[in-house]
């Protein structure tokens, strides 16, 4: 009864807006893989929140760009001390949160010393608690006095983890959010759709082409495709279903394109389970591996090869892919040399992404043929988190790493690969103490080198972002940076 | 009625034959693989994916270059040796709980049936789920969850004929003879109820192969990189709108071997029932 009732006002909005359509469209349907917890980007780690909210709902004071550039979004401007460790922001005038408070420099103290709060479960917490004192006596200007210089926090105030709210709605932010964005939380059906409308109080409206936007979730490839197909959903950024790219590419409802995402796809070591902890053990699992054969077999070819914990789209990459070329018979003399009794067996958990089901029995396939059996294990991401990720409990595993610039997470030594490296860690202090770019490329570099010489992990591929729409609409990104869906940009042909 | 009767006795004989040469086709395959399949099962050959059917490969390769063929064979042997140690593992303690309640009956005969319709409350998934949840997915533990779904399943059936058969004369004149009730169990009871058993247990073998194929779909049964028709239509899904095939071929095993099961258990049930014998016989 109640499903029919939904079925009655879906197919009566539905007819209402193909009733719109005539004049112009106005509405978008987007499809997203996993559907997020809850909507509050600042205390959850979830990257689907940032699909939703990050520019729609909530802003920060800089705004990423498709091509990681950094502009203005809640700051007008900005400016560094001489030693960079003061950061002078000047705020837009006249914005107003959705519930109609007034945004002022109280909001971004109120909401950075939230994220930086002993209760707080932001994902970015280290950064905000690296911020020293931040002065808002002026209502229009914000100064971050930092710990140490910060050429970054430019980029960390960019995510959407440093989004700025209202202490009035913080407690809510999970489950109603409210900020400055240029849409509205509208309704949210729990396991099948969300939906967005255009805030009419923004304070650039006018340019705002997209009234409605329905987030629709889906996780299963195949159906992804189906509901391009039929028409149900007008983009799916971050599609998943890589077999069906190329029925895409040569429709031409469609529009395919085809970057890359800061996803570092990974296998990841146990670097203190026995023989793991064996530098010509791991680099002899290294030489096995065939990143071309995973590629092409688990991604249908889409992926571009790495060889250190960064992406070619990021400042300071260096193309490591050689050190480790595949090379099986180099592989067998490593494990010898180790003194390895062979066949060496090892468990490779695999969560449930292609790239890592299909991913993890090539890779199995490769290491059978040096002499190191592994048995898989398929988990659900729950699972993934608990045994692999909080707990440590595992030899291998195949994942995408999918934070921007996250090289930084080798120098906790409590990190789930358990890589404990003091000339690591201090090479990571100075990147992060850099006072420009050249010099934090140039510790990046080093940051890379030393993880490939100390084969830390397998670097795979680079995970590629795969957007399929349709032709007539414009504003999405080739590139991911960042996860986010910008419906701001978004407009009919 | 008796013309009824011979007619439904006719119809059944084809469909015996039928089922009977589906089972034996799917044993056929599963010995085989046993010795040689085209290639092996699990040999990865990215290059060569999403081959269409062709002389090397009969019935093409998977997503992974694997010869289809192959995995189809390996997954029979699967199917097998669930369905044989799952029904094996639950018809032996079931056979016995039922033989044991009918012959003591009171008080025991109360509890041992109501042990069985709180097992009977579990299906097969749910007893996998559990068991994943504590001792990790795998094909054991599939096999396990299937034979304790089969054990009620036996146990009240045995119960119940075995009750018919007590109340018989020839057990009566055992039983005055002095015959201890476990003898009786054993040369009077099941010779008499091993029909029905066989034909409950070819139905239970493939309600198995059934539930091999669900839990390995669903991630509790075989792991990969090992063959099963049900992680191959799993497997299959992300490829439904490019190579429809991997997703059909195991989706006909399963549906094929399922079916000759279903029709060899009512043709056996059909030609081992006394009653349509007589009939048969009666017409002839």
């Amino acid at each position: 009864m109640r499903h029919a009732f939904y079925l009655a006002f879906f197919l009566g909005t539905s007819a209402l807006v193909s009733g719109a359509q005539a004049a112009t469209k106005d509405s978008v349907t987007i499809g997203m893989a996993l559907e997020p917890p809850g909507l509050d980007p600042t205390m959850g780690a979830a990257a689907a929140i940032g699909e939703v909210t990050h520019y729609n709902i909530f802003e920060g004071l800089t705004k990423i760009g498709e091509d990681f550039s950094v502009s203005p979004l809640l700051a007008r401007s900005w400016s560094f001390s001489k030693d960079l460790k003061t950061l002078t922001f000047q705020l837009q005038q006249g914005v107003k949160f959705q519930d109609g408070q007034p945004f002022t420099s109280a909001d971004v103290k109120y909401s950075f010393e939230r994220d930086a709060a002993k209760a707080s479960t932001n994902k970015d917490k280290a950064f905000f608690a690296s911020i020293q004192s931040i002065d808002a006596s002026n209502p229009q200007v914000v100064v971050l006095k930092f710990k140490a210089p910060s050429f970054q926090a430019l980029y960390h105030l960019g995510m959407n983890t440093a989004v700025i709210i209202d202490a009035k709605s913080a407690a809510t932010e999970a489950t109603h959010p409210v900020g400055t964005g240029p849409y509205t939380f509208g309704t949210w059906t729990k396991g099948a759709s969300l939906t967005l409308n255009k805030w009419d109080g923004y304070r650039d409206a006018a340019h705002i082409a997209i009234r409605h936007a329905t987030f629709r979730f889906m996780s299963d490839p195949a159906a992804e495709s189906a509901a391009l197909l039929a028409g149900d959903i007008d983009a799916f950024p971050r599609f998943q279903g890589v077999e069906d790219v190329s029925a895409f590419q040569k429709d031409p409802r469609f529009k395919v394109t085809v970057g890359g995402t800061e996803g570092k796809t990974i296998i990841a070591i146990n670097n203190k389970q026995k023989p793991l902890d064996n530098l010509k053990v791991r680099q002899a699992i290294a030489y096995a591996i065939d990143r071309k054969a995973i590629i092409d077999g688990a991604m249908n070819g889409f992926g571009t090869p790495i060889g250190s914990h960064l992406t070619p789209n990021d400042p300071g990459y260096i193309d490591l892919t050689g050190q480790y070329p595949y090379d099986p018979a180099k592989s067998k003399a490593l494990l010898k040399a180790a003194g390895v009794k062979l066949p060496l067996s090892l468990t490779l958990t695999l969560p449930p992404p292609a790239y890592a089901r299909q991913g993890g029995q090539i890779i199995a396939a490769e290491l059978a043929k040096v002499g190191i059996n592994v048995k898989i294990i398929n988990v659900e991401w729950a699972q993934w988190l608990s045994g692999v990720f909080k707990n440590k409990n595992y030899d291998l595993t195949v994942i995408s790493h999918v934070e921007p610039l996250d090289i930084g997470i080798y120098a906790n030594p409590d990190y789930y690969f358990q890589y404990d490296n003091k000339d690591y860690q201090n090479i990571i202090t100075k990147m992060n103490a850099a006072p420009d770019l050249a010099s934090f490329k140039k510790y990046i570099g080093e940051a890379q080198h030393k993880l490939a010489d100390d084969c830390v992990n397998v670097y795979l591929f680079q995970l590629a972002q795969i957007t399929v729409a349709n032709a007539k609409l414009q504003g999405l990104w080739k590139n991911g940076p960042i996860f986010v869906n910008d419906l701001s940009a978004m407009s009919w042909k | 009625m008796r013309r009824r009767a011979s007619r439904l006795h006719r119809g059944a004989a084809p469909g015996l034959v039928l089922g009977a040469g589906l089972v034996a086709f799917l044993l056929a395959m599963a010995l085989l693989a046993l010795v040689w399949t085209p290639w092996p099962p699990a040999a990865i050959d990215v290059p060569h994916r999403l081959l269409h059917p062709s002389l090397a490969h009969w019935l093409g390769t998977d997503e992974l270059g694997r010869d289809i063929l192959s995995r189809l064979m390996a997954g029979a042997g699967v199917s097998l040796k669930v369905g044989m140690i799952a029904v094996g593992l639950g018809a032996v303690p079931g056979v016995a709980l039922g033989l044991i309640a009918s012959a003591v009956k009171g008080r025991s005969e109360d509890v041992i049936m109501q042990l069985c319709d709180f097992a009977f409350a579990f299906p097969a998934l749910l007893s996998a789920i559990m068991l994943t949840a504590t001792y990790g997915a795998g094909i054991d533990n599939a096999i396990l969850a299937i034979a304790i779904y089969n054990v009620p399943v036996f146990a009240k059936l045995t119960r119940a004929m075995a009750n018919s058969v007590m109340a018989r004369e020839f057990v009566q004149a055992a039983r005055a003879a002095g015959r201890s009730p476990a003898g009786i169990a054993v040369h009077h009871v099941v010779p008499n109820i091993l029909a029905a058993l066989l034909v409950q247990a070819t139905i239970q073998f493939s309600i198995a192969i059934l539930a091999e194929a669900a839990l390995s779909y669903l991630g509790f049964g075989t792991q990969p990189p090992e063959a099963s028709w049900g992680l191959m239509l799993s497997e299959a899904q992300n490829f439904l709108f490019v190579a429809p095939r991997l997703a059909v071929y195991p989706g006909l095993a399963i549906a094929l071997s399922v079916l000759g099961l279903s029709l060899l258990g009512d043709g056996l049930r059909d030609a081992l029932d006394p009653r349509l014998q007589k009939i048969a016989w009666q017409r002839a």
